[in-house]
């Protein structure tokens, strides 16, 4: 027995060698090399998310090494497993902290994301979300984020449908329960009152109540609505549109991201009850745009599958991160205070072209400001409008 | 008009709950147990009927009779597992939280064999819609039939209890367990033959569940499966009439409630509603009253 605590004894003393060593080459940074590192679900219910953005990431940096990196410094990224869960993204970015990151690419979900922008923010490390929604996501001035905001699709929704005139009545249909729902429905409203479209009903479902739409169709029908605002996920949302074919009630239907998945996320569902559908999103892997065909071709070969908003979301990220490091000057040798001080500089007010839009800018306080881009379903694939 | 339509889809939804309850009235009648795995029996015997149909291809009908052999295997399965050797426990309770494991069990059972994706389940029902008043109202294929076979399900079962022997049993059962062996009654098989009955309800009352609200995931039957134990405590447990009325006028309340009060608050007003008529009649409306003779 004494031998044994001997033995762990040694064996604890011994780790916390390396531990240290560990510490002694974290702040030195790569010399020649900029460390680039994030979390997000490689694994679990949300996987598919995450590994889109590793791979889209891990396909830009490699393409910019390529050409020969920037300002002649190379990238390299490391990604860490987080099953989204807030707890072990804290543990994979402490991974990626003893790894030596310069710049935080990530997360990929929305509570992860919050948890790491903690540390980042504790850490004055430069973070950059691809995909997280929630709007604590970029609550920091550390932090940016890619994608719109759950809010900021309510307020892009509503210019879209008011400036591109495509209905005069709105009725909407949301979820009270769930506050991805309830946020875009409430600035939706806000917004809505600046242009000419009216809403004639706001009705509501609960997470208790989320299969007989009766009423709230009804409803919407006897309001004289051409246009039903859908901002939910595609799993109800398949429902309606099934409920809605049912009894005759043919308006057009306007979601958000959480319609994206609507073809293929629920099985035996009847797709061609989705003609016509349109909903917000910044990318479409159908595009005509030449980046994108040439993003969409690269990111098929290497991993064998069309790459979603994610992938695009990181790979814009990541020559973003790019850009920024031009503008700003910074160099692999400089400790992360410096480099976060450059970046967060240097995005203010930077005109950025990418897949998710052309001319995007930045405020400080994170949100990215771009042009909402909407997709309609037609013959079962998403067309860009 | 748009008020005759809220009517009919309440009659839809009620409709349905009135099905599921016919069950949990039955097995509590007679076994005066509360079977709360009854809701993911319904989800079992819908998953069966979107196997057999949607992925196999079999017709309707062969998706439903296999749905209902399975289902009333199950239910055998669980009352001889789960419930029969908890019977004597000294608290009613302990059979209570098994039923709320077998519950669970079947939902993560599902979860492991169909995923987490949800099915849009492919309507079993052939009858087609009834427009009325130039298309202002329909009456789906869905709601019609759902409606016939709880009136029918509703008579075979009091005709079953009252005229034929087996039904006498369970009668007999159900008053006293004790005295009904003393008079060379079986009772456990009577019990078994009540869980059969109620779970091959819960199979015909899933596919009707999911043709009229086609989504199927492994919780599909939990929330409609305690919103028609309320409605079989609101319309006397135990009675199967009550079952039905209880389960029609708590669709009729969800809805109207939806409709013209507020879509957020429904399932809080249903709610309120049965508290004050189980003030007000604390059996419910057709429950009997029974003094206990001492």
């Amino acid at each position: 027995m004494k031998n044994f605590k001997k033995l762990v004894g040694a064996a604890m003393a011994a780790s916390m060698v390396f531990a240290m060593a560990g510490c002694g080459s974290n702040n030195g940074g790569g010399g020649d090399t900029f460390k680039i590192g994030g979390t997000g679900p490689l694994t679990g219910g949300a996987a598919a998310y995450g590994q889109a953005v590793r791979n889209a990431a891990q396909l830009a940096v490699d393409e910019i090494n390529e050409n020969g990196g920037v300002n002649g410094y190379m990238l390299e990224l490391n990604y860490q497993d987080d099953e989204h869960d807030a707890e072990k993204a804290v543990n994979a970015y402490n991974t990626i902290k003893d790894w030596g990151v310069q710049i935080v690419l990530g997360s990929v979900t929305s509570a992860p994301c919050i948890a790491v922008a903690d540390k980042t923010k504790d850490d004055n490390i430069f973070q950059l979300t691809p995909s997280g929604t929630a709007v604590e996501c970029t609550q920091y001035d550390n932090a940016f984020r890619v994608c719109f905001s759950d809010p900021a699709q309510g307020t892009a929704s509503a210019q879209y449908i008011g400036e591109h005139n495509l209905a005069s009545k709105v009725a909407i249909i949301y979820d009270s329960s769930d506050v991805y729902s309830t946020g875009i429905y409430e600035n939706f409203v806000k917004e809505a009152e600046k242009y000419s479209f009216e809403i004639v009903s706001a009705e509501a479902f609960t997470q208790d109540s989320n299969s007989d739409f009766s009423v709230q169709l009804q409803k919407s029908k006897d309001s004289g609505a051409d246009m039903v605002f859908l901002p939910i996920y595609y799993k109800e949302a398949s429902l309606i549109l099934t409920q809605a074919n049912g009894m005759g009630f043919a308006p057009k239907f306007f979601g958000v991201d959480g319609m994206d998945g609507i073809l293929s996320g629920v099985d035996n569902f009847d797709a061609s009850l989705a003609e016509g559908v349109m909903f917000l999103t910044p990318f479409a892997a159908t595009s005509s745009d030449a980046n994108i065909v040439n993003f969409v071709k690269a990111y098929e070969e290497k991993f064998g599958e069309t790459p979603n908003q994610f992938a695009a979301d990181a790979y814009d990220g990541v020559y973003l991160i790019k850009a920024l490091i031009e503008k700003s000057g910074v160099k692999p040798s400089d400790d992360v205070a410096t480099i976060c001080n450059g970046l967060k500089g240097a995005i203010v007010d930077y005109s950025f072209d990418g897949l998710t839009g052309s001319g995007i800018t930045w405020s400080a306080d994170g949100e990215p400001n771009k042009a909402p881009s909407v997709v309609i379903i037609q013959g079962g694939v998403y067309i860009e409008m | 008009m748009s008020f005759l339509q809220y009517l009919i889809s309440g009659l839809s939804l009620g409709s349905v709950y009135a099905l599921i309850a016919l069950g949990y009235t039955m097995v509590y009648g007679i076994a005066k147990m509360l079977n709360f795995a009854h809701g993911d029996v319904i989800m079992i015997g819908a998953f069966t009927t979107y196997t057999i149909c949607s992925a196999l291809g079999l017709p309707p009908a062969a998706g439903v009779l296999a749905a209902v052999v399975l289902c009333t295997l199950l239910g055998v399965c669980i009352e001889k597992v789960a419930y029969k050797p908890l019977r004597k426990a000294a608290s009613p309770l302990a059979v209570l939280i098994t039923a709320i494991g077998v519950s669970y069990l079947l939902q993560n059972v599902a979860l492991l064999i169909f995923g987490t994706n949800t099915k849009a389940f492919t309507s079993v029902v052939s009858v087609n819609a009834v427009r009325l008043a130039d298309g202002q109202l329909t009456i789906t294929g869905e709601t019609i039939v759902t409606i016939v076979s709880c009136i029918v399900i509703m008579a075979g079962l009091m005709i079953f209890i009252r005229k034929t022997k087996a039904g006498q049993a369970m009668l007999a059962v159900s008053e006293d367990k004790g005295a009904a062996q003393l008079m060379g009654i079986n009772v456990n098989g009577t019990i078994a033959l009540t869980f059969a009955i109620g779970s091959a309800l819960a199979a015909v009352a899933g596919v009707l569940l999911c043709s009229a609200y086609p989504s199927l995931n492994p919780y599909t039957g939990s929330m409609p499966g305690i919103k028609a134990f309320v409605a079989a405590v609101f319309g006397g447990i135990g009675s199967i009439p009550g079952a039905f009325i209880g389960g029609i006028l708590l669709g009729i309340i969800e809805i109207f409630a939806k409709a013209y009060i507020s879509s957020q608050m429904a399932d809080a007003i249903v709610f309120a509603i049965l508290i004050v008529i189980l003030l007000i009649k604390p059996t419910g409306i057709l429950g009997r009253n029974i003094q206990e003779k001492v």
